[in-house]
């Protein structure tokens, strides 16, 4: 336990350390968006290309958000629940696209489905675009924000233990009864807060599909991207205002889940 | 219902934890599994609960064979441990899970869940959450929850396991009123042999994964099969090489018929109860349970010689 006087420097550290990293840049980003009042902001972000890049962003956070809800929680259930050969590799690859960059993401997938490959032009033939379209861009996004709906749920998943869902089974729920009724009520704040981080990184995914999607103005250009594009041509004030837009949703979503979220214990 | 195990096996990796296990637990009878921890009674339990599959052998529950039936369609209760309990559900909700599942009309669930709560005496916790429960209220209430199918039968996983020992006490002695109005077949896991012995009709002493004896209380102590089972049912010393009960021995002043000599090492008082710890010169040492009154008619103190037999009729066990 340290001193009282140890325990203030701490306090002082950290908090200085997450202001001059996280408030600070945040902070003046916002400052200079409203430097002129809300009404530049709001004609930036109804533009007709902000708009379109807002539907391209959503459209593609909403699939991956999906995706990686259902694939996390069968993930979750797989790891923890079942032991079968392999299990420790899968356990650790599901982490890999933490660890790899986006950019290596982008390109690998461009490798697997780009036009110039087999699998690609084969797909093309039959009218499937993957690469500079959505589906590249929705399978970008997908990969880089895999493992964060599996890491919230299963320790929780592990936490409960299967008990409760035994007892279900003696009780007469089949298994999808006693998931939907025993073990989803259990891990549900888990899995919002899971489903939270993924839509932010869905959101905030720059790397990976800006190499995926060719960054195609007005068709696959998504919120980031609109972003970088605005400040290379010297619309700083567009490109803040998307910025602060997107940081807005980000922060308010996790805002809204942490007074959601029942206190520890209760 | 009657239940019919025959030549159970089952392996977890190399650990055998059951080896051709064999029982039959009569319909309508409380029956324990009792035997030291890791000794399988609890993977015999599951697996006739469903909730583990066996290696070999074949499971009957009132006559059909359940063996490859999931535990969804066997009609067992199961209490754990650990209660198992739903933790967001209220306590009425818990107990109307299982007849929502099938599907029962609203009114009669209520009507049923107010019925079982009365039965387990928890009508007025019926709006609490498992977290604002005592671990006696919880494992109450799971009773109800698996009572509320009207299952054929009831399996206990060491039901008292995790309480104190007041509660337990109290809750033995419930469970037994309990059978005693419902009558449905009842197994439960145990390794307090005192536990078996005040609850059950009949026991079933597993140890190694084996059956050593299967039996009614009075049974096993007065005709323990090995000495396995006559240790672990009650008390025991050694003379001679032979298992003894310490309290069916007598002890004297002065040398009788087959006694042998022992000096006193030890006098500890339990209350009426005197334990008697005595070595017998270089053939190791035994202890005696007697009355205070024979203790003091006999002046027991550490350091005198005394005379020791079994009395006519002891229970005894070779040493195994």
């Amino acid at each position: 336990m340290p001193s009282r006087g140890g325990r203030g420097a701490l306090r002082a550290v950290a908090v200085g350390y997450l202001l001059a990293l996280l408030a600070l840049p945040l902070g003046l980003i916002c400052w200079r968006t409203f430097a002129n009042g809300a009404g530049p902001v709001w004609h930036a972000l109804t533009s007709a290309s902000a708009r379109h890049a807002l539907e391209v962003t959503g459209s593609v956070a909403v699939v991956a958000v999906v995706a990686n809800t259902l694939s996390g929680v069968g993930l979750a259930v797989l790891l923890v629940r079942h032991r079968f050969p392999g299990r420790r590799l899968l356990d650790a690859l599901v982490d890999l696209p933490l660890a790899v960059s986006p950019v290596v993401v982008g390109l690998a997938l461009i490798l697997v489905y780009g036009r110039t490959t087999g699998f690609g032009a084969w797909l093309a033939e039959h009218g499937v675009k993957v690469i500079f379209a959505l589906p590249g861009m929705v399978l970008a996004t997908v990969f880089v924000s895999l493992p964060l709906v599996l890491r919230e749920v299963a320790p929780v998943l592990e936490e409960v233990g299967i008990e409760q869902e035994q007892a279900a089974w003696t009780l007469g729920a089949s298994a999808a009864q006693a998931f939907r009724r025993v073990t989803l009520p259990a891990i549900r704040w888990a899995l919002a807060y899971g489903v939270v981080l993924t839509l932010a990184r869905a959101l905030g995914e720059y790397g990976a599909v800006a190499v995926v999607s060719g960054r195609l103005v007005g068709k696959t250009q998504t919120a980031t991207l609109f972003v970088e594009e605005r400040y290379q041509n010297f619309d700083q004030p567009a490109a803040y205002a998307m910025a602060v837009a997107l940081a807005a949703v980000a922060v308010g979503i996790l805002l809204v889940i942490n007074l959601l979220r029942p206190r520890e214990g209760s | 219902m009657a239940i019919t195990v025959s030549h159970l096996t089952k392996r977890f990796g190399t650990f055998a934890a059951l080896s051709d296990v064999s029982i039959d637990i009569p319909a309508g009878s409380l029956t324990a599994l009792l035997g030291p921890s890791g000794g399988g009674k609890s993977t015999l339990l599951r697996i006739i609960a469903g909730l583990e599959p066996p290696d070999a052998g074949t499971v009957q529950i009132g006559g059909t064979d359940s063996t490859t039936l999931p535990p969804q369609r066997r009609n067992v209760g199961f209490v754990f441990q650990h209660y198992a309990a739903f933790k967001h559900m209220t306590v009425a909700g818990n107990v109307a899970f299982g007849l929502e599942i099938r599907r029962q009309p609203k009114a009669a669930v209520k009507r049923r869940v107010d019925e079982l709560l009365e039965l387990v005496h928890m009508e007025q916790f019926a709006d609490r959450y498992p977290a604002q429960l005592s671990g006696g209220q919880r494992q109450r209430m799971a009773l109800a929850r698996a009572l509320a199918v009207e299952p054929e039968v009831l399996l206990l996983d060491e039901p008292f396991g995790a309480l104190d020992a007041q509660v337990r006490k109290e809750l033995r002695a419930w469970l037994r009123r309990l059978h005693d109005e419902v009558h449905v077949t009842t197994v439960f896991v145990t390794h307090d042999q005192e536990e078996a012995m005040e609850v059950a009709d009949e026991i079933v002493v597993i140890n190694n994964g084996r059956v050593e004896q299967v039996g009614t209380p009075d049974e096993l102590y007065d005709k323990p099969a090995n000495a396995f089972v006559m240790g672990f049912l009650g008390p025991v010393t050694r003379l001679d090489g032979v298992l003894v009960r310490p309290h069916d021995l007598e002890l004297f002043d002065r040398p009788e018929p087959s006694s042998v000599a022992a000096t006193v090492q030890r006098v500890v008082r339990l209350g009426f109860e005197v334990r008697v710890d005595l070595e017998r010169d270089g053939k190791g040492e035994l202890w005696v349970q007697i009355t205070r009154g024979e203790a003091e008619k006999l002046a027991v103190t550490p350091g005198i010689e005394l005379f020791v037999r079994p009395v006519a009729g002891a229970v005894t066990a070779g040493d195994g």
